[in-house]
Protein backbone atom coordinates (compact mmCIF):
# COMPACT_ATOMS: atom_id res chain seq x y z
CA UNK A 1 0.00 0.00 0.00
CA UNK A 2 2.85 2.32 0.87
CA UNK A 3 6.11 1.62 -0.88
CA UNK A 4 9.21 3.66 -0.19
CA UNK A 5 12.08 2.94 -2.53
CA UNK A 6 15.58 4.25 -2.00
CA UNK A 7 14.21 7.57 -0.86
CA UNK A 8 16.59 10.36 0.00
CA UNK A 9 15.64 13.78 1.21
CA UNK A 10 18.07 16.61 1.53
CA UNK A 11 16.75 19.88 2.86
CA UNK A 12 17.92 23.15 1.33
CA UNK A 13 20.14 23.75 4.35
CA UNK A 14 22.14 20.70 3.32
CA UNK A 15 21.09 18.32 6.07
CA UNK A 16 20.08 14.85 4.97
CA UNK A 17 16.80 13.84 6.56
CA UNK A 18 16.53 10.54 4.69
CA UNK A 19 19.43 8.61 3.23
CA UNK A 20 18.23 5.84 0.99
CA UNK A 21 15.25 4.57 2.93
CA UNK A 22 13.26 1.62 1.58
CA UNK A 23 10.24 0.10 3.22
CA UNK A 24 6.92 -1.43 2.35
CA UNK A 25 3.66 -1.33 4.23
CA UNK A 26 1.22 -4.02 3.13
CA UNK A 27 -2.42 -3.34 2.54
CA UNK A 28 -4.32 -3.57 5.81
CA UNK A 29 -1.18 -3.39 7.93
CA UNK A 30 -0.72 -1.21 10.97
CA UNK A 31 2.91 -0.18 11.20
CA UNK A 32 4.84 2.08 13.53
CA UNK A 33 7.82 4.10 12.46
CA UNK A 34 10.00 4.70 15.47
CA UNK A 35 13.21 6.45 16.22
CA UNK A 36 14.60 9.47 17.97
CA UNK A 37 13.60 12.89 16.90
CA UNK A 38 15.64 13.70 13.82
CA UNK A 39 15.65 10.10 12.69
CA UNK A 40 13.48 10.96 9.70
CA UNK A 41 10.02 9.89 10.86
CA UNK A 42 8.36 13.22 10.21
CA UNK A 43 10.14 13.67 6.92
CA UNK A 44 8.87 10.29 5.77
CA UNK A 45 5.29 11.27 6.60
CA UNK A 46 5.73 14.65 4.91
CA UNK A 47 6.82 12.89 1.74
CA UNK A 48 3.80 10.59 1.86
CA UNK A 49 1.48 13.58 2.43
CA UNK A 50 3.24 15.45 -0.39
CA UNK A 51 4.09 18.36 1.87
CA UNK A 52 7.59 17.76 0.58
CA UNK A 53 8.96 15.89 -2.38
CA UNK A 54 11.85 13.43 -2.16
CA UNK A 55 15.27 14.43 -3.45
CA UNK A 56 15.70 10.91 -4.83
CA UNK A 57 13.83 7.61 -4.95
CA UNK A 58 10.15 6.80 -5.19
CA UNK A 59 7.22 7.16 -2.85
CA UNK A 60 4.31 5.05 -4.04
CA UNK A 61 1.00 5.20 -2.19
CA UNK A 62 -1.86 2.95 -3.30
CA UNK A 63 -0.21 2.51 -6.68
CA UNK A 64 0.34 6.24 -7.19
CA UNK A 65 3.87 7.45 -7.57
CA UNK A 66 3.98 10.83 -5.85
CA UNK A 67 6.44 12.01 -8.46
CA UNK A 68 3.64 11.91 -11.01
CA UNK A 69 1.26 13.91 -8.86
CA UNK A 70 1.43 17.44 -10.22
CA UNK A 71 1.05 20.47 -8.01
CA UNK A 72 -2.53 20.92 -9.12
CA UNK A 73 -3.38 17.29 -8.32
CA UNK A 74 -1.98 17.43 -4.79
CA UNK A 75 -5.34 18.34 -3.18
CA UNK A 76 -7.10 15.36 -4.80
CA UNK A 77 -4.18 13.14 -3.76
CA UNK A 78 -4.30 14.31 -0.15
CA UNK A 79 -8.03 13.67 0.03
CA UNK A 80 -7.31 9.94 -0.36
CA UNK A 81 -5.16 9.89 2.74
CA UNK A 82 -6.28 10.43 6.30
CA UNK A 83 -3.84 12.46 8.36
CA UNK A 84 -3.53 12.84 12.11
CA UNK A 85 -1.17 15.35 13.65
CA UNK A 86 0.51 15.68 17.00
CA UNK A 87 -0.96 19.17 17.47
CA UNK A 88 -4.39 18.09 16.14
CA UNK A 89 -4.53 20.99 13.67
CA UNK A 90 -8.18 21.68 14.36
CA UNK A 91 -9.93 24.89 13.38
CA UNK A 92 -10.92 26.62 16.58
CA UNK A 93 -13.36 29.07 15.05
CA UNK A 94 -15.97 26.40 14.36
CA UNK A 95 -17.60 23.57 16.26
CA UNK A 96 -16.47 19.95 16.34
CA UNK A 97 -19.06 18.94 13.75
CA UNK A 98 -17.77 21.42 11.19
CA UNK A 99 -14.18 20.35 11.84
CA UNK A 100 -15.00 16.74 11.14
CA UNK A 101 -17.19 17.66 8.15
CA UNK A 102 -14.41 19.70 6.53
CA UNK A 103 -12.91 16.92 4.35
CA UNK A 104 -16.39 16.11 3.04
CA UNK A 105 -17.17 19.76 2.41
CA UNK A 106 -13.88 20.07 0.55
CA UNK A 107 -14.89 17.04 -1.49
CA UNK A 108 -18.06 18.88 -2.44
CA UNK A 109 -20.75 17.77 -0.01
CA UNK A 110 -23.01 20.19 1.82
CA UNK A 111 -23.11 20.03 5.60
CA UNK A 112 -26.48 18.35 5.42
CA UNK A 113 -25.25 15.68 3.05
CA UNK A 114 -22.20 15.14 5.22
CA UNK A 115 -24.12 14.87 8.49
CA UNK A 116 -24.57 11.11 8.53
CA UNK A 117 -20.90 10.37 7.85
CA UNK A 118 -19.74 13.00 10.33
CA UNK A 119 -21.89 11.51 13.10
CA UNK A 120 -20.65 8.02 12.26
CA UNK A 121 -17.05 9.23 12.52
CA UNK A 122 -17.70 11.05 15.79
CA UNK A 123 -19.43 7.98 17.13
CA UNK A 124 -16.34 5.90 16.38
CA UNK A 125 -14.24 8.17 18.59
CA UNK A 126 -17.05 8.39 21.21
CA UNK A 127 -17.54 12.14 20.80
CA UNK A 128 -21.00 12.18 19.28
CA UNK A 129 -22.38 14.15 22.21
CA UNK A 130 -19.83 16.94 21.73
CA UNK A 131 -20.46 17.77 18.09
CA UNK A 132 -21.75 21.27 18.85
CA UNK A 133 -18.90 22.25 21.13
CA UNK A 134 -15.90 24.31 20.18
CA UNK A 135 -12.66 22.29 20.09
CA UNK A 136 -11.25 24.74 22.63
CA UNK A 137 -13.60 23.41 25.30
CA UNK A 138 -12.32 19.85 24.83
CA UNK A 139 -9.41 18.16 26.54
CA UNK A 140 -6.27 17.42 24.60
CA UNK A 141 -7.24 13.77 24.25
CA UNK A 142 -10.69 14.68 23.00
CA UNK A 143 -9.22 17.15 20.53
CA UNK A 144 -6.98 14.41 19.20
CA UNK A 145 -10.02 12.17 18.79
CA UNK A 146 -11.74 14.95 16.83
CA UNK A 147 -8.63 15.07 14.64
CA UNK A 148 -8.89 11.33 14.13
CA UNK A 149 -12.61 11.55 13.30
CA UNK A 150 -11.74 14.18 10.69
CA UNK A 151 -9.04 11.93 9.26
CA UNK A 152 -11.35 8.95 8.82
CA UNK A 153 -14.63 10.66 7.94
CA UNK A 154 -14.10 10.25 4.21
CA UNK A 155 -13.08 6.61 4.72
CA UNK A 156 -9.52 6.76 3.40
CA UNK A 157 -7.69 3.54 2.64
CA UNK A 158 -4.52 4.91 4.17
CA UNK A 159 -4.09 6.81 7.38
CA UNK A 160 -0.85 8.39 8.49
CA UNK A 161 -0.28 9.84 11.92
CA UNK A 162 2.65 11.87 13.18
CA UNK A 163 3.19 11.38 16.91
CA UNK A 164 -0.55 11.18 17.54
CA UNK A 165 0.00 10.49 21.23
CA UNK A 166 2.88 12.92 21.66
CA UNK A 167 0.89 15.25 23.90
CA UNK A 168 -1.18 12.65 25.69
CA UNK A 169 -0.72 10.79 28.93
CA UNK A 170 -0.40 6.97 28.78
CA UNK A 171 -4.07 6.19 29.34
CA UNK A 172 -5.24 8.57 26.64
CA UNK A 173 -2.48 7.30 24.38
CA UNK A 174 -3.70 3.76 24.76
CA UNK A 175 -7.25 4.91 24.06
CA UNK A 176 -6.14 6.61 20.84
CA UNK A 177 -4.17 3.55 19.78
CA UNK A 178 -7.19 1.34 20.38
CA UNK A 179 -9.20 3.60 18.09
CA UNK A 180 -6.51 3.18 15.43
CA UNK A 181 -6.57 -0.55 15.99
CA UNK A 182 -10.32 -0.64 15.31
CA UNK A 183 -9.83 1.16 12.00
CA UNK A 184 -7.10 -1.28 11.14
CA UNK A 185 -9.51 -4.14 11.81
CA UNK A 186 -11.87 -2.82 9.14
CA UNK A 187 -9.06 -2.72 6.59
CA UNK A 188 -7.46 0.72 6.89
CA UNK A 189 -3.70 0.74 6.37
CA UNK A 190 -1.99 2.78 9.06
CA UNK A 191 1.48 4.23 9.25
CA UNK A 192 2.13 5.87 12.59
CA UNK A 193 5.22 7.72 13.65
CA UNK A 194 5.79 7.40 17.36
CA UNK A 195 8.57 7.12 19.87
CA UNK A 196 6.36 5.52 22.49
CA UNK A 197 7.91 2.08 22.13
CA UNK A 198 6.28 0.63 25.22
CA UNK A 199 2.87 1.48 23.91
CA UNK A 200 3.64 0.03 20.49
CA UNK A 201 4.82 -3.23 21.96
CA UNK A 202 1.61 -3.44 23.92
CA UNK A 203 -0.28 -3.37 20.63
CA UNK A 204 1.92 -5.96 19.00
CA UNK A 205 2.30 -4.19 15.67
CA UNK A 206 5.23 -4.18 13.32
CA UNK A 207 7.86 -1.60 14.12
CA UNK A 208 10.09 0.08 11.61
CA UNK A 209 12.90 1.73 13.51
CA UNK A 210 14.67 4.60 11.82
CA UNK A 211 18.00 6.11 12.67
CA UNK A 212 19.77 8.88 10.81
CA UNK A 213 17.41 8.73 7.88
CA UNK A 214 17.58 5.02 7.19
CA UNK A 215 16.41 1.74 8.63
CA UNK A 216 18.03 1.11 11.98
CA UNK A 217 19.15 -2.29 13.07
CA UNK A 218 16.57 -3.52 15.54
CA UNK A 219 18.12 -4.02 18.88
CA UNK A 220 16.23 -6.01 21.44
CA UNK A 221 17.98 -4.23 24.18
CA UNK A 222 17.25 -3.98 27.81
CA UNK A 223 16.18 -0.32 28.10
CA UNK A 224 12.98 -1.14 26.28
CA UNK A 225 12.13 -4.04 28.48
CA UNK A 226 12.95 -1.92 31.48
CA UNK A 227 10.70 0.83 30.25
CA UNK A 228 7.92 -1.69 29.65
CA UNK A 229 8.24 -3.03 33.16
CA UNK A 230 8.21 0.45 34.59
CA UNK A 231 5.09 1.32 32.61
CA UNK A 232 3.33 -1.83 33.72
CA UNK A 233 4.25 -1.07 37.27
CA UNK A 234 2.82 2.40 36.87
CA UNK A 235 -0.38 1.10 35.48
CA UNK A 236 -0.61 -1.38 38.30
CA UNK A 237 -0.20 1.45 40.77
CA UNK A 238 -2.86 3.53 38.97
CA UNK A 239 -5.25 0.65 39.20
CA UNK A 240 -4.63 0.51 42.92
CA UNK A 241 -5.33 4.15 43.31
CA UNK A 242 -8.66 4.15 41.50
CA UNK B 1 -34.60 28.50 0.67
CA UNK B 2 -31.24 26.92 1.30
CA UNK B 3 -32.82 24.48 3.66
CA UNK B 4 -35.34 23.46 1.08
CA UNK B 5 -32.72 23.05 -1.61
CA UNK B 6 -30.31 21.05 0.45
CA UNK B 7 -32.98 18.74 1.79
CA UNK B 8 -34.06 18.13 -1.78
CA UNK B 9 -30.49 17.35 -2.66
CA UNK B 10 -30.31 14.99 0.26
CA UNK B 11 -33.46 13.18 -0.74
CA UNK B 12 -32.44 12.73 -4.36
CA UNK B 13 -29.31 10.80 -5.28
CA UNK B 14 -26.51 13.33 -5.22
CA UNK B 15 -25.08 12.53 -8.61
CA UNK B 16 -28.30 13.34 -10.33
CA UNK B 17 -28.50 16.80 -8.78
CA UNK B 18 -25.00 18.19 -9.14
CA UNK B 19 -26.20 21.70 -9.98
CA UNK B 20 -28.36 22.10 -6.91
CA UNK B 21 -25.55 20.75 -4.71
CA UNK B 22 -23.19 23.23 -6.30
CA UNK B 23 -25.66 26.08 -5.76
CA UNK B 24 -26.20 25.13 -2.15
CA UNK B 25 -22.45 24.98 -1.51
CA UNK B 26 -21.98 28.42 -2.99
CA UNK B 27 -24.97 29.77 -1.12
CA UNK B 28 -23.58 28.37 2.13
CA UNK B 29 -20.15 29.84 1.44
CA UNK B 30 -21.71 33.22 0.65
CA UNK B 31 -23.72 33.21 3.86
CA UNK B 32 -20.72 32.06 5.88
CA UNK B 33 -18.69 34.95 4.43
CA UNK B 34 -21.46 37.38 5.36
CA UNK B 35 -21.58 35.99 8.90
CA UNK B 36 -17.82 36.32 9.17
CA UNK B 37 -18.06 39.99 8.16
CA UNK B 38 -20.86 40.59 10.63
CA UNK B 39 -18.64 39.28 13.40
CA UNK B 40 -16.41 42.32 12.91
CA UNK B 41 -19.10 44.88 12.17
CA UNK B 42 -16.97 47.97 12.69
CA UNK B 43 -14.08 46.95 10.45
CA UNK B 44 -16.49 45.65 7.79
CA UNK B 45 -18.56 48.82 7.86
CA UNK B 46 -15.47 50.99 7.52
CA UNK B 47 -14.43 49.10 4.40
CA UNK B 48 -17.95 49.33 2.98
CA UNK B 49 -18.02 53.03 3.79
CA UNK B 50 -14.76 53.70 1.96
CA UNK B 51 -15.96 51.80 -1.08
CA UNK B 52 -19.37 53.45 -0.94
CA UNK B 53 -17.96 56.97 -0.85
CA UNK B 54 -15.47 56.14 -3.57
CA UNK B 55 -18.24 54.82 -5.80
CA UNK B 56 -20.60 57.66 -4.92
CA UNK B 57 -18.16 60.31 -6.20
CA UNK B 58 -18.20 59.35 -9.88
CA UNK B 59 -21.90 58.45 -9.64
CA UNK B 60 -22.70 61.93 -8.34
CA UNK B 61 -20.51 63.60 -10.97
CA UNK B 62 -22.24 61.56 -13.61
CA UNK B 63 -25.58 62.85 -12.34
CA UNK B 64 -24.33 66.44 -12.50
CA UNK B 65 -23.35 65.96 -16.15
CA UNK B 66 -26.57 64.17 -16.93
CA UNK B 67 -28.62 67.02 -15.49
CA UNK B 68 -26.51 69.65 -17.22
CA UNK B 69 -27.07 67.84 -20.50
CA UNK B 70 -30.80 67.72 -19.86
CA UNK B 71 -30.88 71.45 -19.14
CA UNK B 72 -28.79 72.36 -22.16
CA UNK B 73 -30.92 70.13 -24.35
CA UNK B 74 -33.94 72.25 -23.44
CA UNK B 75 -31.89 75.38 -24.20
CA UNK B 76 -30.98 73.99 -27.54
CA UNK B 77 -34.62 73.87 -28.60
CA UNK B 78 -35.36 77.32 -27.20
CA UNK B 79 -32.94 78.90 -29.68
CA UNK B 80 -34.39 81.19 -32.29
CA UNK B 81 -33.26 81.24 -35.89
CA UNK B 82 -32.77 84.62 -37.47
CA UNK B 83 -33.50 84.30 -41.19
CA UNK B 84 -32.17 87.37 -42.99
CA UNK B 85 -33.90 87.80 -46.32
CA UNK B 86 -32.38 89.20 -49.47
CA UNK B 87 -32.59 92.97 -49.73
CA UNK B 88 -34.80 92.79 -52.80
CA UNK B 89 -37.50 90.73 -51.09
CA UNK B 90 -40.57 92.85 -50.73
CA UNK B 91 -42.54 93.21 -47.56
CA UNK B 92 -45.48 91.30 -49.10
CA UNK B 93 -43.20 88.43 -50.04
CA UNK B 94 -41.79 88.47 -46.53
CA UNK B 95 -45.28 88.35 -45.02
CA UNK B 96 -46.20 85.45 -47.27
CA UNK B 97 -43.05 83.67 -46.21
CA UNK B 98 -44.02 84.11 -42.56
CA UNK B 99 -47.28 82.29 -43.26
CA UNK B 100 -45.55 79.49 -45.13
CA UNK B 101 -42.84 78.94 -42.53
CA UNK B 102 -45.22 79.05 -39.60
CA UNK B 103 -47.18 76.16 -41.17
CA UNK B 104 -44.24 73.86 -40.52
CA UNK B 105 -44.68 71.28 -37.80
CA UNK B 106 -41.21 71.90 -36.41
CA UNK B 107 -41.85 75.61 -36.03
CA UNK B 108 -43.58 77.09 -33.07
CA UNK B 109 -43.94 80.68 -34.19
CA UNK B 110 -42.50 83.15 -36.69
CA UNK B 111 -42.09 86.83 -36.07
CA UNK B 112 -41.36 89.28 -38.86
CA UNK B 113 -39.01 92.15 -38.18
CA UNK B 114 -39.41 94.48 -41.12
CA UNK B 115 -36.45 96.45 -42.42
CA UNK B 116 -38.02 99.65 -41.07
CA UNK B 117 -38.54 98.20 -37.63
CA UNK B 118 -35.02 96.95 -37.63
CA UNK B 119 -33.66 100.33 -38.62
CA UNK B 120 -35.74 102.09 -36.00
CA UNK B 121 -34.52 99.72 -33.36
CA UNK B 122 -30.96 100.09 -34.51
CA UNK B 123 -31.26 103.86 -34.52
CA UNK B 124 -32.54 103.79 -30.99
CA UNK B 125 -30.01 101.37 -29.61
CA UNK B 126 -26.83 102.23 -31.45
CA UNK B 127 -26.84 105.99 -31.04
CA UNK B 128 -25.86 106.46 -34.70
CA UNK B 129 -29.23 108.18 -35.31
CA UNK B 130 -27.76 111.19 -37.10
CA UNK B 131 -25.47 109.16 -39.27
CA UNK B 132 -28.32 106.92 -40.31
CA UNK B 133 -30.35 109.93 -41.42
CA UNK B 134 -27.81 110.42 -44.19
CA UNK B 135 -28.56 107.01 -45.70
CA UNK B 136 -30.73 107.25 -48.74
CA UNK B 137 -31.95 103.66 -48.56
CA UNK B 138 -32.46 101.32 -45.67
CA UNK B 139 -29.58 98.82 -45.89
CA UNK B 140 -31.26 96.38 -43.54
CA UNK B 141 -33.23 93.38 -44.82
CA UNK B 142 -36.48 92.01 -43.51
CA UNK B 143 -35.84 89.32 -40.94
CA UNK B 144 -37.86 86.32 -39.83
CA UNK B 145 -37.34 85.25 -36.26
CA UNK B 146 -38.26 81.56 -36.28
CA UNK B 147 -38.88 79.83 -32.95
CA UNK B 148 -38.66 76.06 -33.36
CA UNK B 149 -41.21 73.89 -31.60
CA UNK B 150 -40.16 72.24 -28.36
CA UNK B 151 -40.36 68.76 -29.83
CA UNK B 152 -37.27 69.28 -31.97
CA UNK B 153 -34.22 67.12 -31.57
CA UNK B 154 -30.70 68.11 -32.38
CA UNK B 155 -31.04 66.45 -35.79
CA UNK B 156 -34.35 68.04 -36.69
CA UNK B 157 -32.96 71.40 -35.58
CA UNK B 158 -30.10 70.96 -38.02
CA UNK B 159 -32.56 70.02 -40.74
CA UNK B 160 -34.72 73.06 -40.03
CA UNK B 161 -31.65 75.28 -40.14
CA UNK B 162 -30.69 73.86 -43.50
CA UNK B 163 -34.15 74.14 -45.01
CA UNK B 164 -34.55 77.73 -43.87
CA UNK B 165 -31.21 78.52 -45.50
CA UNK B 166 -32.40 76.91 -48.73
CA UNK B 167 -35.42 79.22 -49.04
CA UNK B 168 -34.90 81.31 -52.19
CA UNK B 169 -35.71 84.47 -50.30
CA UNK B 170 -33.26 83.76 -47.52
CA UNK B 171 -29.89 85.42 -47.59
CA UNK B 172 -28.49 83.66 -44.58
CA UNK B 173 -29.64 82.04 -41.38
CA UNK B 174 -28.05 82.82 -38.10
CA UNK B 175 -28.37 80.63 -35.07
CA UNK B 176 -26.52 81.53 -31.96
CA UNK B 177 -25.61 77.96 -31.18
CA UNK B 178 -21.95 78.57 -30.62
CA UNK B 179 -22.11 79.03 -26.91
CA UNK B 180 -24.35 75.97 -26.59
CA UNK B 181 -21.81 74.01 -28.57
CA UNK B 182 -19.06 75.28 -26.32
CA UNK B 183 -21.10 74.27 -23.34
CA UNK B 184 -21.54 70.81 -24.82
CA UNK B 185 -17.84 70.59 -25.51
CA UNK B 186 -17.12 71.48 -21.90
CA UNK B 187 -19.58 68.84 -20.77
CA UNK B 188 -17.85 66.31 -23.02
CA UNK B 189 -14.50 67.16 -21.49
CA UNK B 190 -15.95 66.92 -18.01
CA UNK B 191 -17.56 63.62 -18.86
CA UNK B 192 -14.27 62.23 -20.03
CA UNK B 193 -12.44 63.60 -17.02
CA UNK B 194 -15.00 61.92 -14.81
CA UNK B 195 -14.52 58.67 -16.70
CA UNK B 196 -10.76 58.89 -16.10
CA UNK B 197 -11.36 59.76 -12.46
CA UNK B 198 -13.81 56.89 -12.16
CA UNK B 199 -11.20 54.55 -13.59
CA UNK B 200 -8.67 55.69 -11.00
CA UNK B 201 -11.21 55.36 -8.22
CA UNK B 202 -12.08 51.87 -9.46
CA UNK B 203 -8.40 50.97 -9.24
CA UNK B 204 -8.38 52.41 -5.72
CA UNK B 205 -11.35 50.22 -4.78
CA UNK B 206 -9.60 47.15 -6.15
CA UNK B 207 -6.55 48.01 -4.05
CA UNK B 208 -8.62 48.69 -0.94
CA UNK B 209 -10.51 45.43 -1.21
CA UNK B 210 -7.38 43.55 -2.20
CA UNK B 211 -5.56 44.87 0.83
CA UNK B 212 -8.42 44.06 3.17
CA UNK B 213 -8.58 40.53 1.80
CA UNK B 214 -4.82 40.18 2.08
CA UNK B 215 -4.97 41.02 5.78
CA UNK B 216 -7.83 38.61 6.20
CA UNK B 217 -5.83 35.87 4.48
CA UNK B 218 -2.86 36.54 6.74
CA UNK B 219 -5.06 36.31 9.81
CA UNK B 220 -6.43 33.01 8.60
CA UNK B 221 -3.12 31.58 7.51
CA UNK B 222 -3.26 28.65 9.87
CA UNK B 223 -6.77 27.76 8.81
CA UNK B 224 -5.73 27.85 5.15
CA UNK B 225 -2.74 25.63 5.88
CA UNK B 226 -4.88 23.09 7.67
CA UNK B 227 -7.56 22.99 4.98
CA UNK B 228 -4.90 22.59 2.32
CA UNK B 229 -3.30 19.84 4.36
CA UNK B 230 -6.50 17.84 4.31
CA UNK B 231 -6.92 18.23 0.59
CA UNK B 232 -8.47 21.62 -0.17
CA UNK B 233 -7.67 23.02 -3.59
CA UNK B 234 -6.66 26.62 -4.13
CA UNK B 235 -10.07 27.43 -5.54
CA UNK B 236 -11.81 25.96 -2.49
CA UNK B 237 -9.67 28.03 -0.16
CA UNK B 238 -10.14 31.11 -2.33
CA UNK B 239 -13.93 30.89 -2.55
CA UNK B 240 -14.84 32.40 0.85
CA UNK B 241 -12.52 35.33 0.20
CA UNK B 242 -14.16 35.96 -3.15
CA UNK B 243 -17.51 36.10 -1.43
CA UNK B 244 -16.17 38.48 1.19
CA UNK B 245 -14.94 40.71 -1.63
CA UNK B 246 -18.32 40.44 -3.31
CA UNK B 247 -20.14 41.49 -0.15
CA UNK B 248 -17.81 44.44 0.34
CA UNK B 249 -18.45 45.53 -3.25
CA UNK B 250 -22.20 45.02 -3.05
CA UNK B 251 -22.38 46.85 0.29
CA UNK B 252 -20.29 49.69 -1.13
CA UNK B 253 -22.43 49.87 -4.27
CA UNK B 254 -25.67 50.02 -2.31
CA UNK B 255 -24.21 52.59 0.05
CA UNK B 256 -23.13 54.71 -2.94
CA UNK B 257 -26.69 54.60 -4.27
CA UNK B 258 -28.02 55.62 -0.88
CA UNK B 259 -25.52 58.50 -0.63
CA UNK B 260 -26.44 59.80 -4.10
CA UNK B 261 -30.11 59.46 -3.29
CA UNK B 262 -29.67 61.38 -0.07
CA UNK B 263 -27.63 64.06 -1.85
CA UNK B 264 -30.41 64.51 -4.40
CA UNK B 265 -32.97 64.71 -1.65
CA UNK B 266 -30.96 67.45 0.02
CA UNK B 267 -30.65 69.39 -3.27
CA UNK B 268 -34.21 68.96 -4.42
CA UNK B 269 -35.73 71.90 -2.59
CA UNK B 270 -33.20 74.61 -3.59
CA UNK B 271 -33.21 73.36 -7.18
CA UNK B 272 -36.99 73.56 -7.33
CA UNK B 273 -36.81 77.09 -5.97
CA UNK B 274 -34.17 78.11 -8.51
CA UNK B 275 -36.02 76.63 -11.46
CA UNK B 276 -39.14 78.35 -10.15
CA UNK B 277 -37.26 81.65 -10.40
CA UNK B 278 -36.50 80.86 -14.03
CA UNK B 279 -40.16 79.85 -14.42
CA UNK B 280 -38.97 76.51 -15.71
CA UNK B 281 -40.36 73.21 -14.66
CA UNK B 282 -36.99 71.52 -14.47
CA UNK B 283 -36.93 68.47 -12.20
CA UNK B 284 -33.62 67.00 -11.05
CA UNK B 285 -32.92 63.72 -12.80
CA UNK B 286 -32.12 60.87 -10.43
CA UNK B 287 -30.23 57.67 -11.27
CA UNK B 288 -32.51 55.43 -13.27
CA UNK B 289 -32.80 51.70 -12.70
CA UNK B 290 -30.17 50.83 -15.28
CA UNK B 291 -27.64 53.27 -13.83
CA UNK B 292 -28.36 52.02 -10.31
CA UNK B 293 -27.81 48.45 -11.44
CA UNK B 294 -24.57 49.44 -13.15
CA UNK B 295 -23.28 51.05 -9.95
CA UNK B 296 -24.22 48.07 -7.79
CA UNK B 297 -22.75 45.67 -10.36
CA UNK B 298 -19.58 47.76 -10.58
CA UNK B 299 -19.22 47.45 -6.82
CA UNK B 300 -19.65 43.68 -6.98
CA UNK B 301 -17.30 43.40 -9.95
CA UNK B 302 -14.56 45.46 -8.33
CA UNK B 303 -14.99 43.51 -5.09
CA UNK B 304 -14.54 40.24 -6.95
CA UNK B 305 -11.54 41.50 -8.93
CA UNK B 306 -9.84 42.88 -5.81
CA UNK B 307 -10.38 39.77 -3.75
CA UNK B 308 -9.50 37.47 -6.61
CA UNK B 309 -6.20 39.25 -7.19
CA UNK B 310 -5.31 39.23 -3.50
CA UNK B 311 -6.47 35.66 -2.90
CA UNK B 312 -4.77 34.22 -5.96
CA UNK B 313 -1.55 36.03 -5.17
CA UNK B 314 -1.37 34.93 -1.57
CA UNK B 315 -3.06 31.55 -1.82
CA UNK B 316 -0.12 29.93 -3.61
CA UNK B 317 2.30 31.20 -0.99
CA UNK B 318 0.47 29.53 1.86
CA UNK B 319 1.36 25.88 1.77
CA UNK B 320 1.41 23.50 4.71
CA UNK B 321 4.80 23.28 6.33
Amino acid sequence: MIRIEEVTKRYPGGQDALTGLSLHVEKGEMVFVTGHSGAGKSTLLRLIALIDRPTGGQVIVDGQNTRRVSRRKIPAYRRQIGMVFQDHKLLYDRPVFDNVALPLVIAGLTHREAARKVRAALDQVSLLHKEKQSPETLSSGEQQRVGIARAIVSRPKVLIADEPTGNLDPDLSLEVMRIFRRFNEVGVTLLIASHDIALIDQLGCRRIPLANGALAVEQEEDPVAEYMERLEAEQERDRWQT
Amino acid sequence: MANMKSSEALAAPRRRRPVSGWAVRHFNTAIAALLRLSRQPFASLMTVLVIGVTLALPAAMHLVIKNAQAISASWNNALDFSVYLHNDVSLEDARRLVDIVSQRADVDSVTLITADDALAEFREQSGFGDALDHLSVNPLPHTLVVRPSAANTEVSMGLLNEELGNLPEADFVQVDTEWVQRFHAILDILERAIAIGAGLLAAAIVVIIGNTIRLDIQNRREEIEVTKLIGASNSFVRRPFLYIGMWYGLGGGLLALALVRYGLYALEEPVTRLSGLYSSRFAVLALDLRESLVIAATGVGLGLVGSWLAATRHMHRIEPR
